[in-house]
C-alpha cells in the first residue's frame, strides 16, 4: 500500500465526517481519523468480538453489522459502534446439570419467545445461523447447538436486536458447555495418568532430568525417538525411554 | 531435522534475538545490567502515572485477600483457584474481561495423556525447544501438573476436539517428540476464555473492568500490598489494598520489538513488567523474544495475523518461491523463523508480496490432500474465515507469511508456586519467565497460564490468611525515579505503563500496526 497516489474518500463516525484514505479496515480509518481506542477494540483479528460496528451506505436503508478490526471502509459510509451489550446470563451449576432436551429452554425460557425474524442471522457477523440455534434449543437438540453456535464471539448484536430479547450468546455458551462436560465422555485415559503422576511413577525420571547438567541433558534429548506426522498407528521402539535410563 | 549444532548456528546468524543493536541494558533498579529490547528499555526510563502526593494512600477503595491483576486466562484460572480457596478474590482488567492473548491462541494446549507419551518426553521436548535454559523446577511443574490442568478444563466444559470414538484428538506443534497438542478446532484459547469467564461470572467473583493497574503498592517491609489503578472512562485513580497480589498482565507484542508486526491483542503493552520492575521483581530472560514463523504476510487488512502452527502439524509445508521446501515442518519456531528469514534475506528466495512485502508459502492445501477433504474447515474454521473474507480460499492456495513477532519468552522471575521476588507479588503466564527458556514450543503457553495461573491462585489464597498488611508506600515508584535523574537517563516525555498502543493517524497507514 504505497502511500502516494492514495484515494481518500468520507466516513461518518458517529456522525462526524472524516477523510480517509482507502484499503483501510473501518478500525484503521477510525485511527487515521485520530481514535485512539479504549472500546471497540481487542484482538485486531476477528475473533474477541470487541469491535461489532453498525452501518448504513449511501443509497441502501439496509443497517449493517461488521467487526470493524475485518471490514474495509467504504466511501459515505456512515458507523457507529456498540461495544458493549448488556445481556442476560442465568445462574446454573454446571455441574448438578443433566443433560436433558427441555434444559436450555428451562434456565432460558424466553428462548420460546423467538419470533422467527432471522433477524439475529442476517447480523451475526461470524455468519452464524443464530436463529437455527435458537429453533434447535427450542428443540432441545443440545449438540447441534453446540456445533452451530461454536464460532461465536460473543459480541452480542444479535441479543442487541432480538425483539424477543433472547441473550443468544449465553444460551448457546451453556449449550456448549453442557455438550463438553456432560454428553461427550471424560476423555480415556486422562484419569489414569492423573492417577500415575499423583502416585509418583515419574518423580524419579523426572527429578532426575532436573538435575542433568546441560550437555548429559542434549545427549538424553537427541535419542527421543520421532512420532511420524503420517502414521496414525504407530509403537515407538523404546515405549519406556527415557524412565530406563535411570 | 537440524542437528543442535545446526540449530544454533542458524539462531545466531538470523534470529532477530542475535541482531546487534536491539536491545540494551537497563541501567536502574533491581534488574539493572540485564538486557532488554529498547522499546522495553524506554518505558522502564519513563515516569509513572502516578505524580507523588496525588494519591492518598489512606483512602483505600477496596481491600481483598487476594487481587488478580490481569483479565485472560492466567488471571482467570488465578481467581478461580484463589477464590475456591476461600479468599475473597477481585480480578482487574485493563479493557474488558477475557481481553488477552489468550483468546488468539489457536492451535491448542499441551498435556502428555497418549499412550507412548509421557511427562518425562514433555520435559525434554520443553527443555529442548528452550534452548536448554529453562529452569528445571518450574518445567517440572509445568509438566506434571499438565494432566491435570486438561481434565479441570474437560470438566468445565471445555469442547476439545475428539477422535470418533470419544478419545482427545492430539496433534503436533514443533519441537514435540509425541503428537500432545490438545485443540477445539483454531479457536482453541477463546473456546477456553469464554468458558472461564462464564465459571468466574457463575462463581460470583467480583471483576472490574477498564481499570489498569498503574504501579503497585508495597508495605513497608516492602512487600506487595495493593495497586494504583486508573479507570480509563472516567480518569480516575483509586488504590486497591490485598494481601496478596497475582500479575497476569501478558505479554509485550504492541511495543512493536524492532519493528516487526504482532500476532498480539491490543492491550499487550508489558504494563506489567513495567510495574513489576519498579516494585523490584526480577526479570530473566527479557533479552528472548518469540516470533511466530507464520504471521501473515498479505493480505494487508490481515498483517501479522497469526496461521495456526497446526497448519504445519497437520502437514502444512513451507516452500520459497521457486517451490522448495526449506525446513522441516517440526522444528521449533525459533528456527523455523530463522530459516525463512535466511531463505528470504541470504538466499533471496522469497516472494514479494502484492503489497510489496516479503513472505514464503505455506501450503495449506496439502492438508486438504493429506489429510482428507474437508480437513481444513473442521480444524481451521477460524482461519478459513478470515482469508475468505479477502477472497481466498486457503482450501485451494496457499497462503503467505512471515515471521511475526508472537511472545515473550522471558519476564518474571518466579518460583514454582508462582511467586515473585517481591513477597507477596505473584506472577502467571507471559508475564513471568523461566519455564520456557529462550523459547517456547506450541501449546506450552495455553498450559503455562493455567498451571502458574492455579498454582498462584492457591499459594495467594493460603498465605492470604496468614498475612497482616502494613503501611503502604508508593516509596519504590519515587525512589526508581530520583535514580533515573540521578544517572540522567529520565524520560519525562514517556508514559508508563503505557497502556493503550498509539496508532492515530499517519501510524494508521504503517504496515505492522494490524
Amino acid at each position: 500500500m504505497g502511500d502516494q497516489g492514495r484515494r481518500f474518500f468520507s466516513i461518518y463516525i458517529f456522525g462526524k465526517k472524516y477523510q480517509v484514505p482507502e484499503g483501510l479496515t473501518i478500525q484503521k480509518a477510525m485511527e487515521f481519523a485520530g481514535y485512539q481506542f479504549i472500546r471497540s477494540c481487542g484482538c485486531r483479528g476477528g475473533i474477541c468480538g470487541a469491535c461489532f460496528t453498525e452501518y448504513r451506505t449511501p443509497g441502501s436503508y439496509q443497517l449493517k453489522g461488521a467487526l470493524a478490526c475485518q471490514a474495509l471502509a467504504e466511501p459515505e459510509m456512515r458507523i457507529t459502534q456498540s461495544p458493549f451489550v448488556p445481556m442476560h446470563r442465568a445462574d446454573y451449576h454446571l455441574e448438578a446439570l443433566r443433560a436433558q432436551p427441555g434444559i436450555l429452554g428451562k434456565i432460558y425460557p424466553e428462548i420460546y419467545r423467538c419470533l422467527q425474524c432471522n433477524t439475529c442471522t442476517r447480523i451475526c457477523p461470524m455468519e452464524i445461523d443464530v436463529m437455527d440455534y435458537i429453533a434447535h434449543a427450542i428443540r432441545g437438540d443440545i449438540e447441534k447447538v453446540a456445533h452451530l453456535s461454536f464460532q461465536c464471539i460473543l459480541c452480542g448484536a444479535c441479543a442487541a436486536r432480538c425483539p424477543a430479547e433472547i441473550s443468544q450468546p449465553y444460551v448457546a455458551l451453556l449449550a456448549r458447555r453442557i455438550y463438553g462436560r456432560h454428553i461427550l465422555s471424560l476423555p480415556a485415559g486422562l484419569e489414569q495418568r492423573i492417577s500415575d503422576i499423583k502416585s509418583g511413577r515419574y518423580h524419579r525420571v523426572l527429578e532426575r532430568l532436573t538435575q542433568l547438567q546441560i550437555e548429559e541433558l542434549m545427549r538424553v534429548y537427541i535419542q527421543r525417538e520421532q512420532e511420524p506426522q503420517e502414521a496414525d498407528r504407530w509403537v515407538p521402539k523404546n515405549p519406556n525411554f527415557p524412565e530406563d535410563l535411570f | 531435522m537440524l542437528s543442535l549444532k545446526e540449530r544454533q548456528e542458524l539462531l545466531q546468524r538470523f534470529h532477530p534475538d542475535y541482531r546487534e543493536g536491539g536491545r540494551r541494558e537497563i541501567r536502574v533498579g533491581v534488574n539493572r545490567g540485564e538486557r532488554v529490547p529498547n522499546e522495553l528499555a524506554d518505558l522502564f526510563e519513563g515516569i509513572s502515572l502516578v505524580r507523588p502526593g496525588e494519591i492518598d494512600l489512606d483512602h483505600v477503595r477496596q481491600e481483598v485477600d487476594v487481587l488478580v491483576i490481569g483479565g485472560g486466562g492466567g488471571g482467570a484460572a488465578a481467581a478461580l483457584f484463589a477464590a475456591e480457596s476461600g479468599a475473597k478474590t477481585l480480578v482487574t482488567t485493563k479493557l474488558r474481561f477475557g481481553d488477552s492473548n489468550t483468546i488468539m491462541a489457536e492451535g491448542g494446549i499441551q498435556a502428555a495423556v497418549g499412550k507412548f507419551d509421557s511427562p518425562a518426553l514433555h520435559y525434554l521436548d520443553t527443555l529442548g525447544g528452550g534452548g536448554f535454559q529453562n529452569l528445571p523446577h518450574l518445567v517440572h511443574a509445568l509438566v506434571s501438573d499438565a494432566p491435570v490442568i486438561l481434565d479441570w478444563l474437560v470438566r468445565l466444559g471445555v469442547m476439545f476436539d475428539r477422535k470418533e470414538n470419544g478419545d482427545l484428538l492430539a496433534s503436533f506443534a514443533g519441537g514435540q517428540c509425541r503428537r500432545r497438542v490438545h485443540s477445539a478446532a483454531d479457536y482453541t484459547g477463546m473456546e477456553i476464555m469464554r468458558v472461564l469467564r462464564d465459571e468466574v461470572y457463575g462463581q460470583g467473583i467480583e471483576v472490574l473492568e477498564f481499570s489498569p493497574a498503574v504501579d503497585l503498592v508495597l508495605d513497608e517491609k516492602r512487600r506487595c500490598a495493593g495497586a494504583v489503578f486508573v479507570d480509563l472512562d472516567t480518569g480516575e485513580r483509586f488504590v486497591i489494598r490485598a494481601k496478596t497480589v497475582i500479575l497476569a498482565t501478558g505479554g509485550i507484542g504492541r511495543l512493536h520489538i524492532q519493528g516487526f508486526p504482532t500476532t498480539n491483542h491490543y492491550g499487550a503493552t508489558a504494563d506489567g513488567l513495567v510495574i513489576a520492575n519498579r516494585a523490584g521483581a526480577r526479570m530473566i530472560f527479557m533479552d528472548s523474544i518469540q516470533f511466530h514463523p507464520t504471521g501473515t504476510a498479505y493480505p494487508e487488512q490481515l498483517m501479522g495475523l497469526l496461521v495456526s502452527e497446526a497448519f504445519r502439524g497437520w502437514s502444512a509445508q513451507l516452500v520459497n518461491g521457486e517451490g522448495e521446501r526449506f525446513i522441516h515442518e517440526l522444528e521449533t519456531r525459533d528456527i523455523t523463523s530463522s530459516a525463512t528469514i535466511r531463505e528470504v534475506v541470504d538466499r533471496k528466495k522469497g516472494v514479494i508480496t502484492p503489497t510489496g512485502m516479503h513472505g514464503v508459502w505455506l501450503d495449506t492445501p496439502l492438508v486438504e490432500i493429506k489429510k482428507g477433504k474437508g480437513t481444513i474447515h473442521r480444524i481451521f474454521p477460524h482461519l478459513f474465515h478470515r482469508f475468505h473474507t479477502y477472497g481466498i480460499d486457503i482450501t485451494k492456495e496457499p497462503v503467505l507469511v512471515y515471521p511475526t513477532q508472537h511472545y515473550q519468552n522471558g519476564g518474571l522471575l518466579i518460583d514454582a508456586s508462582g511467586e515473585t521476588t517481591v513477597q507477596n507479588l505473584f506472577a502467571a503466564g507471559e508475564v513471568s519467565g523461566g519455564v520456557h527458556g529462550r523459547n517456547r514450543l506450541g501449546g506450552n503457553s495455553l498450559l503455562d497460564i493455567f498451571v502458574f495461573g492455579r498454582r498462584a491462585g492457591m499459594e495467594a489464597a493460603s498465605r492470604a490468611k496468614e498475612i497482616v498488611i502494613g503501611k503502604l508506600s508508593l516509596d519504590h515508584v519515587i525512589e526508581y525515579e530520583e535514580e533515573l535523574e540521578r544517572l540522567g537517563v529520565l524520560k519525562r516525555e514517556i508514559k508508563a505503563p503505557l497502556l493503550l498502543p498509539d496508532y492515530r493517524y499517519e501510524k494508521a497507514l504503517g504496515r505492522v500496526h494490524q
